[in-house]
């Protein structure tokens, strides 16, 4: 690796850079924009929600002509949520997350010089920028942008008749996504590749940090399931712009039978689902990752039950390709069907709570270290928890027929994926900001920003299981319509304020990530006394990441504490003791 | 314009508070032995909320929940549906309280250290084979209700009902005394025969479309789904009752109702909820509101999906018989 003293402009090294720390500061910058564009979202249809009827400013300034004095249009409601979800699942927790944390630690924490292709690196990530553009261009088509639900179910999704946003909105939607695939795959074959060839000398599979088995695993299910949800929607293009029967038939609507024959809406599930229930464990096996390294070096304990971590891991990747059937237990599918899809998915809740006892117990008889980062992990542990506990309701297709699309479904799916792979990115940012940008993240905003998002979390989200227990399905625009649900207008205003109090405390966030980029503290090579070899690189980037020769791994990496050792920290690079013996 | 001064407003508020914490914040970044205990402590704090917050949406929000099933089958699910619950509960009550505990009681104090405690096989087989215990006992109790549901061979003389739905709005078509739906497709669909009903079917002819839903108490029906347009989706929350309207196919769901509108309206739970919905209504000036069973529809399918509804009316079968006598076949009225 000679060529890492080549001259480099202002281009080659901001914006078409094939440096892995670059990128990951690159999709790091692109998640946080859209995550702000997506939340924000929520907050508007939050306040629809609460007050319907009522007339916000803050709607009337953002909505344009999908309002009128202030009050959304029940088109625009359902754009809404089907954005903020699109926006949230794939390009903030996905792309922001996974795109984010693997390229900076798989390098840095096997001792690589960079990712396997840098250039294919480069490509991956402005394919992802290009389909956030074309996603954020998608919201100023005239007739308003997707609108059929993220799951962007056809019929619905098909027919421009059935609702405005499956026009133009729609086409937009499905290109957006097309090309985010793209830019998935070639991220995730890259970071195969790379965890397979480039680990450093020493560095066994079994020495690898729970961080880099979650990227590594996490690019595996992608890499099984996206292009399958590509072949969804080229089959949806096409019987959209060609007429063809994929997933239509028998339709009437304005007044006429429309053409199609033969085809099922069943189909686009099963397509769907196939990545859509993997894509759930794409978001969240990277925070697992991530909060599993943030809690062992905080705790300054080993893991837990290293190797119980890798399996469930594996098994769990394993289990989410052959369980999608349970978002689909009440569609028609044969019941024998939903018995064997009820089996599968209840046994992920084995994998998951050996993984959460394990968490448990690395924080049991630990010397806790209250880093921000160390309380969103704690925060993540609890949520997921909350969330992962309702699940056992929903997996089961008996209980499934009367909370399905409720919005207790809404509840579950937020605590257990939407908050907690949240708080593992918060925590992986907060953890490695040092890392990414030499600076240190001020603290007493850090506990600010947990604290109040901690309760706005709980705030929102268990009030709303009881919303969805009385029986109000998900993706109502008001429930005004039904006296028999007008009882829940407080428990709807209690959320929408919390979560109101949950969006603002983002800009505590803000203010600290960015300031801190130029005025934070300035960071010491291993602020944290991680054992990670991450923390052995210069706190200034070099192309090639280590000056001179890539440390040699001599251990695993959680010898955090160990008897017979005089700091309660040993890198990975330091060999063995005489007589001492490796885990 | 509007828009813009917001994002300012924003960016505003976010450099203030970046300013106010550099003037007041000279403390390290990295946390030290007083943050540990404050911050220790505060997890304990917050566990103590949390279950405070968890006791009262439970009891405060109970008034909102469902009343007892109103049918035979529903009756089973709420078993399966309390003991699931109770479960989840009590390990969700245990894990947190380990949690927060543990974060609180080895928040790191100087001159300690912590335990190298990486492995321990004992402990990983108990934590592995105890959920595998209580998740095969679900999992076998979950799927014979699912079973018992589901399989529709079993039933005695069920009613056989076509539940239709249709951007935004459903209709219903009774079997007739033949108890036998005629076919059905949108290709048929002409004038008054808005279900597409095929005419030429001999079973058709006794059918009887309707736009309210009238079932008996203790028979069971057997609704057969169709969709117009897009997916829908039958939502009978009170008899635990759902399956989707699929464009192309024909699904079905059966149950027993057990409980009339009348008897359902003298519920103790119902009453409740009446009444708090009535207070809520006069003081907005609206008419007051008397409880029905529901059918809604619970997937979305366009702009007007929140407000696509029907009633269900379950009677005695007296007062059923009269009024399924009342309504007119489809030949009838095709041929008035």
């Amino acid at each position: 690796m000679s060529d890492h003293h080549h001259k480099e402009t202002f281009v080659t090294k901001y914006i078409f850079s094939q440096d892995h720390k670059m990128i990951s500061k690159q999709y790091l910058i692109t998640g946080i924009f859209m995550g702000v564009v997506g939340v924000f979202m929520s907050m508007l249809f939050r306040l629809q929600l609460a007050w319907p009827e009522h007339s916000f400013s803050l709607i009337e300034a953002f909505l344009g002509n999908h309002q009128d004095g202030g009050v959304m249009s029940p088109d625009i409601y359902l754009a809404l949520v089907t954005i903020h979800g699109t926006i949230m699942v794939f390009f903030v927790l996905t792309a922001g997350l996974s795109g984010t944390f693997s390229n900076l630690l798989i390098p840095l924490q096997i001792g690589a010089r960079d990712m396997a292709s840098g250039f294919l690196n480069m490509i991956s990530y402005w394919l992802f920028f290009l389909s956030s553009l074309v996603m954020l261009v998608s919201l100023f088509v005239e007739a308003g942008p997707a609108s059929a639900g993220w799951t962007v179910y056809p019929p619905l999704s098909a027919l421009p008749q059935a609702i405005p946003g499956s026009g133009a909105g729609m086409t937009l939607w499905l290109v957006s996504m097309a090309i985010f695939i793209a830019s998935s795959l070639l991220g995730a074959l890259n970071y195969i590749v790379t965890v397979l060839n480039l680990r450093t000398v020493g560095m066994k599979m079994t020495r690898l940090p729970l961080t880099i088995w979650t990227f590594f695993v996490t690019a595996i299910i992608g890499v099984v399931s996206f292009p399958v949800l590509l072949a969804a929607a080229l089959l949806l293009i096409f019987d959209r712009s060609f007429g063809t029967s994929f997933y239509l038939s028998d339709i009437f609507i304005d007044g006429g039978v429309l053409h199609y024959q033969g085809g099922s809406p069943i189909l686009f599930e099963h397509l769907f689902w196939f990545l859509g229930h993997p894509e759930v464990y794409i978001v969240i096996l990277p925070a697992m990752g991530i909060v599993s390294e943030v809690l062992a070096v905080n705790s300054r304990k080993p893991v837990f039950g290293y190797r119980a971590m890798i399996g469930s891991i594996i098994a769990i990747a394993f289990l989410s390709t052959i369980v999608w059937g349970h978002h689909m237990f009440i569609t028609g599918m044969n019941p024998f069907l939903g018995s064997v899809f009820t089996f599968t998915t209840l046994l992920i809740a084995i994998p998951s709570a050996v993984k959460t006892f394990n968490w448990i117990t690395t924080l049991w008889k630990g010397n806790l270290r209250m880093n921000t980062a160390m309380l969103f992990s704690i925060g993540f542990v609890s949520t997921f928890i909350s969330g992962g506990l309702t699940g056992l309701v929903m997996g089961d297709s008996a209980l499934d027929i009367n909370i399905h699309d409720t919005y207790f479904i809404v509840a579950h799916f937020h605590l257990v994926m939407g908050v907690s792979a949240i708080y593992g990115m918060l925590a992986g940012i907060y953890h490695w900001f040092p890392k990414m940008f030499g600076r240190m993240m001020n603290k007493t905003l850090g506990y600010w920003h947990f604290w109040i998002t901690a309760i706005a979390a709980y705030g929102v989200f268990f009030p709303m299981h009881f919303v969805g227990l009385a029986g109000l399905p998900r993706r109502y625009y008001t429930n005004t319509s039904f006296p028999y649900f007008n009882d829940l207008a407080d428990i709807n205003i209690v959320i929408t304020i919390f979560a109101l109090v949950g969006g603002a405390a983002q800009i505590i966030f803000l203010s600290n990530f960015f300031f801190s980029i130029y005025k934070g503290k300035k960071a010491v090579q291993n602020p944290w006394k991680a054992n990670t070899l991450e923390w052995t690189t210069p706190v200034e980037h070099i192309h090639g990441n280590w000056p001179g020769e890539i440390p040699t791994v001599h251990r695993w990496p959680y010898d955090y504490s160990k008897p017979g050792q005089e700091e309660d920290w040993v890198a990975q690079n330091i060999p063995l003791k005489d007589g001492e013996e490796d885990f | 314009m509007l828009a813009l001064i917001y994002i300012l407003i924003g960016i505003f508020i976010a450099s203030v508070i970046w300013q106010l914490t550099n003037v007041f914040n000279l403390k390290k970044p990295i946390a030290d032995e007083s943050d540990n205990d404050q911050q220790g402590k505060l997890m304990f704090a917050f566990m103590i909320g949390f279950y405070i917050l968890m006791i009262y949406c439970l009891w405060e929000y109970n008034r909102v929940l469902l009343p007892e099933a109103a049918s035979v089958e529903g009756l089973k699910y709420d078993s399966l549906y309390l003991i699931t619950m109770i479960l989840i509960l009590i390990v969700q009550a245990i894990m947190q309280f380990l949690l927060f505990y543990f974060a609180y009681k080895y928040r790191g104090v100087k001159g300690t250290k912590a335990l190298f405690y990486a492995d321990s096989h004992k402990l990983e087989t108990i934590w592995t084979v105890t959920p595998t215990v209580v998740l095969a006992g679900l999992i076998i109790y979950g799927l014979s209700v699912w079973i018992d549901i589901t399989d529709v061979s079993d039933l005695e003389d069920p009613l056989v009902i076509e539940l239709y739905g249709k951007q935004f709005s459903w209709e219903a078509r009774y079997a007739g005394e033949d108890n036998s739906l005629g076919r059905a497709n949108v290709r048929f669909i002409k004038g008054i025969n808005t279900m597409g009903v095929d005419m030429t079917d001999l079973n058709a002819a006794d059918d009887i479309t309707v736009r309210e839903l009238h079932l008996q108490k203790g028979r069971p029906v057997v609704f057969k789904f169709r969709s117009q347009d897009v997916l829908h989706s039958a939502f009978m929350p009170h008899f635990r009752a759902q399956m989707n309207c699929v464009p192309g196919m024909v699904t079905q769901f059966a149950y027993t109702p057990n409980k009339t509108t009348e008897e359902m309206r003298k519920n103790e739970k119902i009453i409740a909820k009446v009444a708090n919905i009535n207070k809520i209504r006069s003081e907005k000036g609206e008419d007051p509101y008397e409880f029905d069973y529901l059918l809604l529809c619970n997937k979305i399918c366009g702009a007007s999906h929140y407000n696509m509804q029907m009633k269900i009316i379950v009677e005695e079968e007296a007062d059923f018989k009269k009024w399924m006598a009342d309504q007119k076949t489809i030949t009838q009225l095709i041929n008035k």
